[in-house]
């Protein structure tokens, strides 16, 4: 279980991007949502190590984790995977996976990882991770890298971005089959009505503060009920809409 | 051959015994084994140190070792290498030099290798420089490559200095008729306070011919590196060249990649990248469960492989 007591992050500028965020997550698939810039991704950040809290405690199945470094926290059964997928000049879709495994990946085992995310295996392995692959490519390949990891909580931050038809059904059932091989949680950012529908818990952030939370049930009907242009998942769309745009 | 002899073949050459195929191999200033086969035959120089290697027309499939080791601190060694590679012939030629110098005197290899390639030859030429040893004198290594390549021929060319090179300069040059081809990949990395340059001048001459350059270098602690490159393209032809480095601690890289076009029809391009490892690359791997030295050192040699 991940537990967040009263996390805040503030920028070397005093910026305040989370303010006293309290969460827990043993549910199987938990989803935040909210409009942009509201402090989800850097929420991930702080669950992964990638930004220290400047206040509060972390907790991983009890071990305070608020001080650990990544590398730390990825060895106690953090996996995360990006928004925006680092490409690597050199170094191969296999070397990246075998590294995830944490030993070397044999072609089969590779094999398997990579046709669970919809990518043709033999023409994927030996291939640098470099510009070379699209986005959608590299954000399929770094969702590979989770499930090659298999650890009792992963994170996933817009995983649905850039991932083309191959689509949200293929997506949902990748993170329904890791469960049943990690019963570990799934942290999923998305605005996905799709997938926000798959959610056990949802929560939603805005203003780098929980504006609410609970079963999907509860908050799901609130966030999509209406047709009203003011709620928030419609505002999201707007935002995302306005964003194409520009 | 001693134990530091076989390491030092083994660095260079990957071989554990002797190679299959023709080989020469050259220890410590002299002729250490030879074999020769019905299509390859190699011949001492009788006017200067070195050998030909000549290589008969429409040869396939066969390959040439041709190692140099030093084991003797205060050697120079200074050898001329010609290869003749005949028509339609399809090989490959390893070379390599390995110094081991654990003496105070400098140890140093001039190997100057001209390659002649008739008409449709294809040739893919290896070479690996690796120095070690605990002296206090330098291994020095300054490599010539100088390739003629006719209508039609094909080059391919990896060359590696991963390690233990105090100092080198690599030069290689080349000329090409019509239609002919020349890929060059280079790696290199250099420590303390190593020093590495690599200049090449490439001089496309026959219509639809084309070379293409590809450096990729890792500068650590207080290295000093320096690539040059010139493409002169004096017909409708094609050349590419690309040097992309890391830079690490207090080293310093210099990139010059020149072109001259001499032919409206020349069509050049070069890229030149020089950076330090991206902080987000660490962080991924570190997030994959290596620690950010780990992460480095993967970086460090994918970057290279």
């Amino acid at each position: 279980m991940l537990e967040l007591r009263n996390v805040g992050y503030e920028t070397d500028d005093n910026k305040e991007i989370l303010h006293d965020v309290s969460l827990t997550v043993q549910e199987r698939f938990v989803a935040i949502t909210g409009p942009n810039g509201g402090g989800k991704s850097t929420l991930a950040k702080v669950i992964a190590g990638i930004y220290q809290p400047t206040s509060g405690q972390i907790l991983l199945d009890g071990v305070d984790i608020t001080h650990m470094s990544i590398t730390e926290r990825a060895n106690l059964g953090l996996s995360y995977a990006f928004q925006q997928p680092v490409r690597f000049k050199g170094l191969r879709v296999k070397d990246l996976l075998s590294l995830a495994a944490g030993k070397n990946t044999s072609v089969t085992e590779a094999c398997n990882y990579l046709s669970e995310v919809g990518l043709c295996a033999r023409d994927y392995i030996d291939r640098e991770i470099n510009a070379s692959l699209s986005g959608g490519e590299l954000k399929r390949i770094e969702i590979a890298m989770v499930l090659a990891r298999g650890t009792k909580l992963s994170i996933f931050d817009e995983p649905e971005a850039g991932i083309d038809l191959w689509s949200f059904q293929n997506l949902i059932r990748v993170f329904e089959k890791m469960y049943e091989q990690t019963r570990g949680s799934i942290l999923i950012i998305s605005h996905q009505e799709r997938i926000l529908n798959i959610a056990d818990k949802i929560v939603v952030i805005k203003d780098g503060q929980i504006e609410k939370e609970g079963p999907r049930s509860e908050i799901l009907p609130a966030l999509l009920g209406s047709a009203d242009a003011s709620s928030p998942a419609c505002s999201v769309l707007a935002d995302k809409v306005e964003g194409v745009r520009s | 051959m001693d134990a530091i002899e076989k390491n030092l073949l083994k660095e260079i050459a990957e071989l554990d015994s002797l190679p299959v195929g023709a080989y020469n191999i050259r220890a410590n200033g002299e002729l250490a084994g030879r074999n020769t086969t019905a299509n390859i035959d190699i011949v001492t120089k009788t006017d200067k140190p070195g050998i030909d290697i000549y290589i008969r027309p429409f040869t396939k499939n066969e390959s040439v070792h041709i190692p140099v080791i030093l084991s003797q601190t205060g050697l120079k060694d200074l050898v001329y290498n010609d290869f003749h590679i005949g028509e339609g012939a399809d090989v490959t030629i390893i070379a390599g030099c390995g110094i081991h110098n654990c003496g105070g005197g400098n140890a140093e290899h001039d190997g100057i290798h001209t390659f002649w390639l008739a008409k449709n030859a294809k040739l893919r030429y290896v070479e690996k420089h690796y120095g070690e040893g605990d002296g206090r004198g330098k291994q020095i290594m300054n490599p010539t490559t100088i390739v003629h390549l006719a209508e039609g021929a094909q080059m391919e060319m990896e060359t590696t200095q991963i390690a233990g090179v105090d100092d080198t300069i690599r030069k290689t040059g080349g000329d090409l008729a019509a239609g002919a081809s020349l890929v060059v990949k280079e790696k290199i990395m250099t420590t303390g306070d190593q020093r590495a340059v690599t200049d090449f001048n490439v001089d496309l001459n026959g219509e639809g011919c084309s070379a293409n350059i590809v450096s990729r270098s890792v500068a650590k602690d207080v290295s000093k590196q320096e690539f040059i490159s010139h493409i002169n393209g004096n017909c409708a032809c094609a050349g590419h060249s690309e040097c992309d480095a890391i830079i690490m601690d207090q080293a310093s890289v210099i990139a010059s990649p020149a072109l001259t076009a001499n032919s409206v029809d020349a069509s050049l391009i070069h890229e030149a990248a020089i950076g330090k490892i991206a902080g987000e690359q660490l962080i991924k791997l570190m997030t994959l469960g290596l620690t950010e030295k780990e992460a480095e050192d993967q970086i460090v040699n994918g970057f290279l492989k």
